[in-house]
């Protein structure tokens, strides 16, 4: 296929990967902000919110504080910020015009309609239940997406390439979800959990969908570490690190083998993968949670750079 | 239930209306068509409009107006109501097509080689050799079978029962044609009942005629299985949607220059698995933009050493670069002496009587006569940069006076004609509105293709002339009855 296609095809499954990451991190920071606030310093859950999506400069650079107005505004609708919700699902849809030969019809009218349905709602008139209709329209529309791929792809080249796409960028997403939220995470800080920290823990699993899921995995009470390995290490978790890089190497596996050529990007999942597979929470907390996510976004944007000179131009 | 009112012609007498015709009654090709219009209710014609139009917006079928950044895409309104002709016409027409799109193909051979025709006298040397869309790059080039023009779109429109008039030759990269398959699919989906009262040929094995033309053309160095490809300037372009419409129905790849390289005077596409020859590329780029080492430098949509792989004689060019000059408006009028010249044959389609206005007498007569003429610039399309006579006012008359005494050779004038009419679907009912028709014609080496119909415009507003979907035209299905 042209390299060209390859692109699009990763970046537009990117794209909407991130529009539905970004709704489900306003999803979590709305609620969190509806939470009481214990006396001390607190945390303020829209700055929160801004620096897990990843553009804490850009957002101060347009406003002052950060509130449920500007922050939604900013992540939702901006158009000065690249990663918004609606810039997210205008460029996966500006791809898939340039690709629409390489999509299912199914595909294309899922984002073709969440383009047209996202574009319906007037961002100064999206509050409360237009908000919530809104974010759940972009988690739908991101399912949608995925399902149609998912059912009606054919397995070639096309379909690892979106689905490259979707991983990547999920295992970035978790990683900066736990980067934002590390220090509530840690073990020392247990004894300190009070009520606002709970939530905080419930919210990291909400952003990231898993609330049932931790349940079924731990049969536990909402303990940090084990959210902590829950989404690094658990291979059941889908969002987890050790998922996405499962899936990862499984993929880029199947296009060595249809393009008869294996190079840096199977070799750098694949150190990935073993060095996830033989971790255990305990170390991480050791030589340091913070440090073991900083260098695990690094090591996660150099395989899409590979990928990206190794298929994409 | 409420039946729509009785259809009438009686606003506009003087145009020919293709249901009715002079009479009034109905045409034996439009007697089906007639009953049921007359048996449907308004509403229920009403709901699939909004039905086809939604399936045009969900199929993503939009076009680009340049100028207009607000809509940026646009739907192009289509009409539900099938435009008629009977098998008898299309058999004339079609003849008349072809021959004409042989004689254009045998004029470009000559035009680029031995000039035969502009040393007979028969069109004069400096329309050509002035002409900006000539390629003197193409002088003495030999291209892969000495076909030009592979798709010709030629504009027709009729003004009485048995008068049909070429209305321009589009030779350079006609569209429209995706409108015309999606235009039917669309009908047979909306309207099943009506395909069983009606016996209409299909239009769908054009994209087979299409890739068969392709690979019959392909360089005689090329492998059994030519690869052919789309180039498109991207999706900014107004006609993207067809662009890759096509790539995907013909299951080729849909290219941009970028994606293109030369090594070696061979034109290859970057993969996924490294370089890929290509053999033919059917280019939806103008001439301009494909090479900026030959054409225009700050093209960014074309593929540097494009042109000279070409004069290898190592991928074919469809259309051929050059064939601007067959399009060009002020040529257009010399085509029935081509084909005297070329075929010995009698043009079977005529031409509309156009004043040249390069020539003295002919711009005296256009700047006589401007109220009743209509205006064309020579290389202009998509009805951009004309005018309509009899539907200007004063100040814009006078404007394009002075537009023409500036620069007389670049427009051609012609009589406004009375176009047919047809009946089209408007919110007060149905009504008469005119419409032109694009058919396609596709050269092969083996033979001539042309499916049975082609592309219907037409004018939504009341009593306009202009077609074009850039200028408020809609379109409809064209159907070309069995017999």
């Amino acid at each position: 296929m042209l390299s060209r296609t390859a692109d699009n095809l990763f970046w537009l499954a990117r794209f909407m990967e991130r529009a539905d990451c970004v709704a489900r991190i306003i999803d979590a920071a709305q609620r969190l902000a509806t939470m009481p606030r214990g006396t001390g310093p607190g945390t303020n859950e829209w700055e929160s919110a801004v620096a897990t999506a990843g553009c804490v400069e850009a957002f101060k650079a347009k406003y002052d504080g950060a509130n449920i107005r500007s922050v939604t505004e900013f992540l939702a609708f901006s158009p000065d910020n690249p990663a918004s919700i609606r810039n997210c699902v205008e460029i996966a849809r500006t791809n898939a015009r340039a690709v629409r030969t390489a999509l299912t019809g199914e595909m294309w009218d899922a984002i073709n309609s969440a383009w047209y349905e996202v574009r319906t709602f007037d961002p100064d008139k999206t509050h409360g239940e237009e908000l919530a209709r809104f974010l759940s329209l972009v988690k739908e529309s991101a399912l949608r997406f995925d399902g149609a791929a998912f059912r009606t792809m054919l397995r070639n080249d096309a379909y690892w390439f979106s689905r490259l796409g979707i991983l990547i960028e999920r295992a970035d997403a978790t990683a900066r979800i736990l980067d934002v939220k590390y220090h509530v995470l840690l073990p020392e800080q247990a004894q300190v959990g009070g009520p606002l920290d709970y939530f905080q823990w419930v919210s990291i699993l909400r952003s990231v969908s898993a609330r049932a899921s931790y349940h079924w995995v731990y049969r536990d009470s909402v303990k940090p570490w084990l959210i902590a390995d829950l989404l690094i290490l658990n291979r059941q978790m889908p969002r987890s690190l050790a998922s996405c890089y499962e899936n990862l190497s499984r993929y880029l596996d199947d296009l060595a083998q249809f393009y008869g050529r294996q190079g840096n990007s199977q070799r750098l999942a694949r150190a990935m993968l073993t060095k996830l597979e033989n971790a255990s929470m305990e170390e991480i907390f050791q030589s340091g949670l913070h440090e073991f996510i900083g260098q695990f976004i690094a090591e996660n944007s150099k395989l899409g750079g590979a990928i990206a000179e190794q298929y994409l131009v | 239930m409420e039946l729509a009112a009785p259809y009438s012609n009686g606003s506009n007498p003087a145009a020919f209306d293709e249901m009715q015709g002079p009479e009034g009654g109905n045409r034996a090709a439009y007697a089906a068509m007639a009953e049921w219009l007359k048996a449907t209710p308004q509403d229920i014609l009403d709901y699939r409009r909004s039905e086809a139009e939604f399936i045009f917006r969900r199929i993503g079928i939009t076009f680009a107006v340049y100028g207009e950044a607000e809509a940026q895409e646009r739907l192009i309104p289509f009409d539900i109501i099938p435009r008629i002709l009977t098998g008898a016409e299309w058999t004339r027409l079609s003849q008349g097509l072809e021959q004409r799109v042989t004689a254009i193909n045998a004029f470009l051979r000559d035009v680029y080689s031995k000039r035969e025709i502009l040393r007979a006298g028969i069109v004069p040397e400096q329309l050509v050799y002035r002409n900006p869309v000539f390629r003197p790059e193409m002088n003495h080039q030999k291209i892969p079978h000495d076909i030009y023009v592979m798709i010709a779109g030629i504009d027709l429109v009729r003004t009485g029962q048995d008068e049909f008039y070429v209305l321009e030759d589009n030779t350079r990269v006609p569209s429209g044609v995706s409108y015309m398959l999606e235009n039917r699919e669309i009908m047979m989906r909306l309207f099943p009942e009506l395909f069983e009262q009606n016996s209409v040929r299909p239009v769908e094995n054009y994209v087979d005629d299409l890739l068969a033309t392709l690979i019959s053309v392909a360089p005689e160095s090329a492998p059994r299985e030519p690869n052919v490809a789309i180039m498109t300037p991207g999706i900014y372009n107004s006609a993207y949607y067809e662009h890759s419409f096509l790539a995907d129905k013909l299951g080729v790849e849909l290219v941009e220059g970028r994606d293109l390289f030369v090594k070696g005077n061979i034109v290859y596409m970057r993969t996924t698995e490294g370089p890929k020859r290509v053999d033919v590329l059917y280019r939806r780029v103008d001439d301009d933009f494909i090479d900026p080492l030959v054409f225009r430098p700050d093209s960014i949509l074309g593929v540097p050493g494009l042109m000279s792989a070409y004069q290898a004689g190592n991928i074919t060019i469809a259309n051929a670069v050059g064939t601007g000059i067959a399009d060009d408006k002020a040529v257009y009028s010399y085509v029935p002496e081509m084909i005297k010249f070329y075929l010995g044959q009698e043009p079977l389609l005529n031409n509309v009587p156009t004043w040249r206005c390069r020539e003295e007498e002919h711009l005296k007569y256009v700047l006589d006569h401007l109220p009743e003429l209509v205006v064309k610039e020579v290389h202009g399309s998509g009805g951009y940069g004309m005018l309509i006579g009899p539907a200007a006012d004063k100040a814009t008359l006078d404007k394009f006076r002075a537009k023409l005494k500036h620069d007389p050779s670049n427009f051609i004038a012609q009589p406004t004609l009375a176009l047919s009419t047809c009946p089209t679907l408007v919110d007060a009912g149905i009504a008469p509105r005119h419409v032109d028709l694009r058919p396609f014609i596709l050269t092969g080496r083996d033979r001539v293709r042309i499916v049975p119909g082609g592309l219907t415009r037409v004018a939504l507003k009341e009593g306009s002339l202009v077609v074009n979907s850039s200028q408020g035209g809609g379109i409809k299905d064209t159907w070309v009855l069995d017999g």
